[in-house]
């Protein structure tokens, strides 16, 4: 377990993370996200002990990073962000050096390395160096480095920032394996990755935390979550009247292509009464689905509210 | 000492996965060649001894050393490795310790590299070798010092020429210090104590002694001294300034 209270950090004038108090249980997988310059690095690089915390403590697993910060790191699996490695050397000399380091040797040396290369995909580079790796390639010996262990805990900082779609998948995959009895902490700017591997999600803005909960609690507090999405073959002029006349229907938009949007007053479903509308009228439907909201839209309206403010 | 040596093997190893430290040896060989033969006049002087080649060694560190110990952080500071290493469970002193040395032994090697000087002279004639290992220690010390001061210098920015030119400016100082010239200029008005201060703060004081063959515990403990202060402060500038 994890647990952060009034963490702040500050460069001179500037207050990177204000104040923010949380913690992590283990089994979770925690998605830090925000706009850039949010704070989401920084705390990372506190949780690690990379960076010591203006104010505040950090506890992980029951040890005060402050205190000790070396058995701490034992414990973690850090990928920084843009996954940097040391030019000059070979992908298994890299992985043999942080195995060593992290108080392997000999057989279980020889034997976690193999592994971890094989998990990651990493067989054909491994005796390239590392400055002439494409990437994705860079990435995924990140991760190798990060996961080498098997830590308790696994901190990515954009673990699949400039990733081919097939690279991203594989490295969702490789999070949702390791995470079973682990603490995971992603952080990202890509929502979609947030409901694709997470449990939980936490938008940080300007240092603060602005929600915490579940991807599909956050789905949910946007406008068009179960809103409902019609398309007819014809048209029906009095279909937007009486949908809007409905109850539980806070209002209609009419979208460029003809679709028509539902908003749900409550966020309830509101399908079965759009669809005893559509029967009444005798409409032809050609398409009918309930959106839940997209991430994106929660986010911009999150995060705008702080910049105006 | 474990992380130490972890630490040293990666960094020793990384001297030599590019022309660096074959240049560096190259270049170093060649110039110690050229003082001693050439400059230091070592046929015409008709001695046995080494002393046209470690005369000249100061300044020779001077300009080489820097060119080693610029990288020591600046380069993970830059390529953000820094981030990599220091959340590793390794102690930031251990890290210090490790780069230190491996590059101390690097250029240790290059010292020792010089041995056909000393074929050569026992070749000529049957100069004092006891005088000669002495003084091959007494450089040896020395480099360390200079190292300890390019590793504080290095960590303390991301830019590798600055680090180069501040180290240089910084060792001339300690070098030049002990020059009579500097010396003399202060005699006349100083102090003695701020006199025999800057003398005993030179590099070069303390090289002299050891390379006449003497070796003072005194002179050892100096270098040694020099070297863990220097240390010292580069953890300190490390922790303060690894996340800029």
């Amino acid at each position: 377990m994890i647990s952060v209270s009034n963490l702040s950090k500050s460069f001179g004038d500037f207050c990177a993370v204000n104040d923010i108090s949380f913690s992590v249980q283990a089994g979770e997988v925690l998605g830090f996200l925000g706009p850039n310059g949010a704070g989401k690095s920084t705390t990372m690089k506190m949780l690690t002990g990379f960076l010591a915390p203006t104010s505040g403590s950090i506890d992980v697993m029951g040890i005060s990073l402050a205190q000790d910060p070396v058995s701490v790191q034992q414990q973690i699996g850090y990928l920084p962000e843009g996954a940097p490695s040391y030019a000059d050397m070979t992908v298994e000399a890299s992985l043999r050096f942080v195995a060593k380091v992290r108080g392997f040797r000999g057989a279980e040396l020889d034997q976690r390395v193999e592994s971890v290369v094989r998990r990651v995909a990493l067989e054909k580079v491994l005796n390239k160096r590392i400055e002439t790796l494409s990437k994705g390639f860079r990435r995924r010996l990140g991760l190798a480095q990060a996961i080498l262990h098997d830590p308790k805990v696994l901190v990515l900082d954009e673990p699949t920032d400039g990733l081919d779609p097939n690279q991203k998948h594989q490295v969702r995959e490789l999070i949702r394996n390791l995470s079973q009895d682990k603490i995971v902490i992603v952080s990202t700017h890509i929502l979609e990755e947030v409901s694709a591997v997470c449990s939980r999600a936490m938008i940080l803005a300007d240092g603060k935390i602005l929600f915490d909960g579940t991807p599909d609690a956050l789905a949910a507090t946007s406008d068009y979550h179960n809103s409902v999405l019609v398309k007819l073959v014809g048209s029906n002029e009095s279909l937007l009247q009486d949908l809007s006349a409905l109850g539980c229907v806070e209002r209609v938009e009419v979208l460029d292509d003809g679709h028509l949007k539902v908003l749900s007053k409550e966020k309830n479903s509101i399908l079965s009464e759009v669809n005893q509308v559509l029967h009444r009228l005798g409409c032809q439907v050609e398409e009918l689905h309930v959106e839940q909201g997209k991430l994106d839209d929660v986010f911009r309206i999150l995060t705008s509210v702080v910049e105006v403010g | 000492m474990t992380p130490v040596k972890i630490i040293f093997e990666r960094e020793f190893s990384s001297y030599f996965a590019t022309p660096v430290a074959y240049i560096f040896i190259v270049i170093f060989l060649m110039l110690s060649g050229v003082f001693t033969f050439y400059i230091g006049q070592f046929f015409e002087r008709g001695q046995a001894d080494l002393s046209s080649f470690f005369n000249f060694i100061p300044w020779l560190y001077l300009v080489l050393i820097p060119a080693v110990s610029m990288r020591l952080w600046s380069e993970e500071r830059r390529s953000g490795t820094i981030e990599m290493l220091m959340t590793l469970p390794i102690a930031t002193w251990h890290i210090v310790l490790g780069k230190f040395l491996a590059a101390w032994v690097f250029v240790g090697l290059a010292l020792l590299l010089t041995f056909p000087l000393w074929v050569t002279v026992n070749y000529l004639g049957s100069p004092d070798n006891g005088v000669i290992l002495g003084a091959y220690i007494g450089a040896w010390l020395m480099s360390g010092g200079f190292l300890a001061v390019g590793s504080c210098i290095s960590a303390m920015t991301k830019n590798q020429i600055i680090a180069f030119i501040l180290t240089l400016v910084a060792c001339f100082i300690l070098v030049v210090s002990g020059f009579p010239i500097v010396q003399d200029s202060f005699s006349g008005w100083a102090p003695l104590w701020l006199v025999d201060g800057l003398s005993n703060l030179s590099f070069l004081t303390h090289f002299n002694a050891i390379s006449r063959g003497v070796i003072d515990f005194r002179d050892a403990v100096y270098f040694l001294v020099v070297i863990a202060t220097w240390l010292y402060a580069t953890s300190l500038v490390i922790e303060m300034k690894k996340a800029d």
